[in-house]
């Protein structure tokens, strides 16, 4: 019989506390992985997000609040800036592209926003990747009362091609306050796996001229999408020093991906006790492997008797004890990696529903193959304690059975 | 040929009290290759931890003994424990076998420490013992007498050059006990393996040509006064 043989054999003959053991270990494994993954991707996915934009224009504010606003559609607007704002960046010979936007509407919760053709026929969302329409439909006429929809949008809002709407006043949604104004839905965006999926999109006029809204919004946006000129290092310093430290009335947030890492910089020490605490859970349920190992060295002591008597060395029982905390460490682990996909897959339905984003893949993450192997050794570790006491146990005095 | 030669062994207990207890003193003990020794001792007398100290489970205070040539006192624990499993057999009293293993798996376990598992020779010996169509059945579901036939099997599975009984017929009663003994003669005088089977058992005892008296032999019954 191989040590192997043995082991299994060991741990059948406890497959209870073998179970919960191991389920324990699981738990954590998947808790440690999970916290792991999702704060990687979280801040990838987010950092990473610009719409194909390098900078925000808006008004005097929070270059975080803009962004959020502008990119994510989230939050409120920091305030409005002026048509002319607009028309100057756009001149701006830095400028490659300025897309406009205004916002203020919402079609049962879902974001309106009002924008220019460009956002969808001169911008890349993703290098190489222009949101597309879905067969049977086509862009909105910017003459006309039409609009296009975010495919989750579209999905939870039950609209499709030739179906008619009628955006409500503010972001939030409150029956009662929908504009007279009826908009024709002539296409649905496939996804494209960013917030554009959530947003109602109209032409910019539609917004700024919605019966209800003031005469001064048709004199303003919300914000401007800036793509600078590639091959200008210089561009976007210049553009910081023009509206951040020489103006006043406006802010330029730029770049879009650095003031998102600055976020959660912030919340860094957040991340560092979600680290903590799983990392106490891993270290608890490793313990509870020891502690399970350790406490049936008391029932296995005639057990490891007969196995000396036998021939049975101090070094192969003691190896057969580390085995055996090792074999329920990677059992667990198993099971843990399943249990970390499935939280994976609830925390990114989550954020998609909640902010549009798509986490990447949960396979391929380093931690999948250090975590394991980290929690794994842990055990082993831990299992030399036990296997010192049971190696350590007085043969001749545990031969005989205790009544 | 000598297979087997004690000078001078001595071990010594603490009790809790702190007071040490000589429990085996035996000057000179010796058993052939191949030779039938029956040793005769009262509860307590030390035999146990004679049988102990031949098998290498303990170690002696003092002494010597060798085993087929090899000087077992000075040896470390891991040698002992190898030379345990390659040329000594122990059948205990209460059997021993470990309750999570079949039948087979309890004599292949046997040979796992020793020079190897032999699937045909573990099936061999427990037909032999009368235990064919019992292999894959585990201990409890076996009679006391098939339990100790397993544990003779196991005993005998690496070919060992001595075979310690340590009063292995107690639990039996007379009928399998004889058969018993008849079994474990049978295969150690096929296999010339000596035999030293303690037993406190008058008839079991009968049986044997050489016969010793445990407490004649350890003079640390005579000085606890433990009697026959």
């Amino acid at each position: 019989m191989s040590l192997l043989q043995i082991v299994w054999k060991s741990l059948r003959q406890h497959a209870f506390s073998t179970g919960v053991t191991a389920f324990s270990i699981a738990l954590a494994g998947a808790l440690l992985l999970s916290v792991w993954i999702l704060q990687d991707q979280t801040r990838r996915t987010f950092t990473g997000m610009d719409a194909g934009f390098d900078a925000v224009l808006g008004a005097r504010g929070s270059k975080l609040q803009l962004v959020m606003n502008s990119i994510f559609h989230l939050e409120e607007s920091s305030g409005n800036l002026r048509l002319e704002d607009f028309a100057e960046i756009q001149k701006n010979p830095h400028v490659e592209l300025a897309v406009p936007l205004a916002l203020g509407d919402n079609v049962k919760g879902h974001r309106v926003v009002g924008t220019s053709l460009e956002l969808f026929t001169r911008s890349e969302y993703r290098p190489g990747l222009q949101h597309v329409v879905e067969a049977g439909g086509r862009f909105f006429d910017p003459n006309n009362r039409e609009a296009v929809l975010g495919s989750f949008a579209a999905h939870k809002l039950g609209l499709k091609p030739g179906d008619s709407i009628h955006p409500s006043h503010g972001l939030n949604y409150a029956e009662g306050h929908e504009h007279e104004d009826e908009y024709v839905v002539v296409g649905i965006l496939k996804p494209s796996n960013t917030p554009a999926d959530r947003v109602v999109w109209i032409p910019l006029e539609g917004l700024q001229l919605m019966t209800g809204h003031t005469e001064k919004a048709a004199e303003e946006l919300s914000a401007v999408l800036v793509k600078l000129k590639a091959g200008n290092a210089t561009a976007g310093f210049l553009l910081d020093q023009k509206y951040n430290k020489e103006g006043t009335r406006l802010t330029w947030a730029w770049p879009i991906g650095r003031i998102m890492a600055q976020l959660f910089d912030k919340i860094g020490w957040f991340d560092r006790i979600l680290e903590l605490i799983a990392g106490l859970v891993a270290v608890v349920a490793v313990a509870s492997v020891t502690a399970s190992t350790y406490n049936s060295m008391n029932e296995r002591r005639r057990e490891i008797a007969i196995l000396r008597a036998l021939g049975a060395r101090r070094f192969t029982i003691f190896s057969a004890v580390v085995m055996e905390a090792t074999v329920i460490a990677t059992v667990g682990m198993v099971v843990g990696l399943v249990f970390s996909a499935g939280i994976f897959a609830v925390v990114g339905g989550i954020l998609r529903t909640q902010v549009g984003v798509i986490l990447e893949g949960w396979a391929g993450h380093s931690v999948l193959w250090w975590g394991p192997l980290v929690m794994v050794s842990l055990a082993a570790l831990a299992g030399t304690i036990p296997a010192w006491k049971a190696c350590r146990v007085d043969v001749a005095q545990n031969l005989s059975p205790t009544s | 040929m000598l297979l087997l030669n004690i000078t001078e062994l001595q071990k010594r207990f603490v009790d809790p009290e702190g007071k040490s207890t000589c429990v085996v003193d035996v000057p000179r003990f010796s058993i052939q290759a191949g030779q039938e020794v029956a040793l005769r001792g009262s509860s307590g007398s030390g035999k146990t931890t004679f049988l102990h100290l031949i098998s290498g489970i303990l170690s002696a205070d003092s002494g010597r003994i060798t085993l087929d040539g090899i000087e077992m006192t000075t040896l470390s624990s891991s040698d002992r424990d190898r030379l345990r499993a390659t040329k000594i057999g122990t059948i205990f009293q209460t059997f021993n076998l470990l309750q999570g293993y079949t039948c087979l798996e309890n004599v292949l376990l046997g040979m796992s420490f020793g020079p190897g598992p032999d699937r045909g020779r573990a099936r061999q010996l427990l037909e032999r013992m009368g235990l064919a169509n019992r292999m894959d059945y585990y201990p409890r579901q076996l009679s006391v007498g098939q339990q100790q036939r397993v544990a003779v099997a196991r005993a005998l599975a690496n070919r060992p050059k001595l075979v310690l009984a340590d009063e292995p017929t107690g639990n039996l009663d007379t009928v399998h006990a004889a058969a018993a003994l008849r079994l474990v003669r049978e295969i150690c005088r096929e296999e010339s393996t000596a035999l030293l089977w303690v037993s406190h058992d008058p008839t079991m005892l009968s049986q044997f040509d050489e016969r010793l008296d445990f407490h004649q032999l350890n003079r640390a019954c005579a000085v606890s006064g433990i009697a026959l």
